[in-house]
């Protein structure tokens, strides 16, 4: 697999670090707390997640991937 | 069931080898039954065979989507042992032990089980300490384990590099009881048995919801091959479980991910048993076929396409490269990967599930073939007596709301660090 990190173009995984499911959110509650640190969709398809360019930019960035055939459908700075 | 002994295999000779019958009943689904477990790999078919032997429930259908043994259980490095720190893990592991140490009796199956030893190697002073501490655990839990200095190391295992490597060897804990065994024999086995006590086994079945009723309890499956009805369903699915617990609206702490594996060209025996490396990624054990099989870590990502990617295939080869250099002459003859369902805490689920008619047996990260004949001794226990066998209690998916974990590395709420 390799990324096209927005701001050093395509780069290998390895330079990468994988953090996960960029979609949950730190809620207010404590309730809520359980759900967000354990509970994943864990999508098969497409899916937004969280990669650090350790060995690059050092950006966080949001990578879209199919995870049933690992293609790059995007990458681009999280907001 | 025709038991297998030497008397069977001389009149099969006689007969050319062409008069065996089929290992097991290859079933039509039927209209409803007692209990069904989703997913033929070895949990499911473990699960089937110890409700109907142990439970006298015979009235249960197996339903795999491919074939059985085609996920995890076919694709595994075989490795069996019972070397964990944690009292939630340890008696556990430990029944899985004893249960496969008479399997094959059991079963009248040859599933190859060979407890050849599996080797930790420790490199720092703190590793040794942490492995000490390891070793008194089972100890203390009726487990074998013994701490071997460099010396003993090096008589079991000569070709390590114990010269100029970077990280030097200081020794090794050392489970003499752990091994490997034939993953595929070990699914052919508890199918051939489980058949055999009346349990159907439904292959190039997928189930793609569950049926419910008013009350929205589970009362059945919806599958490729129509609407079967039971009164309690198994879900044991491995790197599948979220998809599966997803139709019964279910959100579970797991995300799937590949692990590889690798096999060299047939080689004379040089690998006592199994040795796995303390410094990176890196064990291996040798088939009795006499291929060096090999693995390391999980790719790391979110994955469900069964195969990895080149890094990993690096990282491995350079772990190998590092511990005993003759590697570098074999040639990598295969490599596979495998779709791990990994937990928070890296310990799996036995448990009933908050939808009732559903029970979960899920979460087996990379270490679940040798929990094999445990896993489904207890889940067979729970879903015939609606509680938990007393060496499976921790397994319970409310513990990361109670903070029970059961974190045998100690690495947080990340599923790829466990
Ligand atoms: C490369 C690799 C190396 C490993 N090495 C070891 C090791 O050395 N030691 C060890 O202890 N463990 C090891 N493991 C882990 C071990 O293989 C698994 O934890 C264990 O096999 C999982 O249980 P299982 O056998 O029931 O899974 P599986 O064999 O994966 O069974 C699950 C079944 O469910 C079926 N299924 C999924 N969805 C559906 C559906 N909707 N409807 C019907 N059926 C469905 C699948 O087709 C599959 O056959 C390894 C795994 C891999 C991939
Ligand atoms: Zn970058």
């Amino acid at each position: 697999m390799r990324i096209p990190c927005p701001f050093c173009g395509n780069r290998d995984t390895q330079e990468f670090v994988y953090r996960g499911d960029a979609s949950p959110t730190r809620p207010d509650t404590d309730e809520a707390m359980h759900d967000y640190v354990y509970l994943r969709d864990n999508v098969a398809g497409p899916m937004r997640e969280h990669w650090y360019h350790a060995q690059g930019c050092r950006n966080w960035i949001v990578v879209t991937r199919d995870t049933r055939t690992h293609e790059i459908i995007s990458a681009e700075f999280p907001r | 069931m025709k038991r297998f002994s030497i008397f069977s295999l001389a009149a099969n000779a006689l007969s050319g080898h062409r008069k065996w019958a089929p290992t097991w009943r290859d079933a039509s689904p039927r209209p409803g039954y007692d209990i069904i477990i989703v997913g033929g790999g070895g949990h499911g078919l473990a699960t089937a065979y110890y409700l109907a032997k142990v439970h006298g429930i015979t009235n249960v259908a197996v339903i795999e989507k491919g074939w059985i043994g085609g996920g995890n259980a076919g694709r595994n490095t075989t490795i069996i042992r019972s070397n964990y720190g944690l009292a939630g893990n340890g008696p556990f592991y430990e029944w899985s032990m004893k249960l496969w140490e008479g399997l094959e009796q059991e079963l009248n199956y040859n599933a190859m089980v060979s407890q050849r030893g599996v080797l930790n190697l420790y490199h720092s002073d703190g590793q040794r300490d942490a492995y000490a501490r390891r070793g008194n655990a089972m100890r203390m839990h009726g487990v074998d384990a013994e701490l071997l200095d460099r010396d003993a190391v090096r008589r079991m295992a000569p070709f390590l590099d114990f010269e100029g490597a970077r990280f030097p060897i200081q020794g090794g804990l050392l489970q003499r009881r752990g091994g490997t065994a034939r993953h595929d024999a070990v699914v052919w086995g508890y199918a051939r048995a489980a058949s055999a006590l009346g349990v159907d086994i439904i292959q190039n079945c997928e189930v793609t919801g569950f049926v419910t009723d008013n009350g929205g309890a589970i009362t059945g499956v919806e599958t490729s091959r129509g609407t079967i009805r039971a009164g309690k369903t198994g879900i044991a699915v491995a790197g599948n479980s979220s998809r599966v617990a997803a139709m019964a609206g279910l959100r579970l702490p797991i995300e799937s991910h590949v692990l590889q594996a690798f096999v060299s060209e047939g080689l004379k025996p040089v690998i006592p048993g199994v040795i796995t490396f303390g410094m990176g990624h890196f064990y291996i054990s040798q088939s009795d076929k006499g291929g060096l099989v090999f693995g390391g870590d999980i790719d790391g990502y979110n994955s469900y396409a069964q195969r990895g990617n080149l890094p990993v295939v690096q990282d491995v080869c350079e772990g190998g490269m590092a511990l005993m250099p003759m590697i570098g002459k074999a040639r990598v003859l295969r490599s596979w990967g495998g779709i791990m369902d990994m937990t928070m805490d890296g310990s799996p689920i036995i448990d009933r599930s908050p939808v009732d008619g559903l029970w979960l047996n899920a979460g087996w990260c990379y270490g679940g073939f040798k929990a094999t004949p445990a896993s489904g001794w207890c889940f067979a226990h729970l879903l015939a007596t609606e509680t938990p066998h007393e060496t499976a209690t921790a397994y319970r998916l409310d513990r990361f709301a109670t903070g029970d974990v059961i974190d045998e590395k100690g690495a947080g709420a990340q599923a790829n660090l466990h």
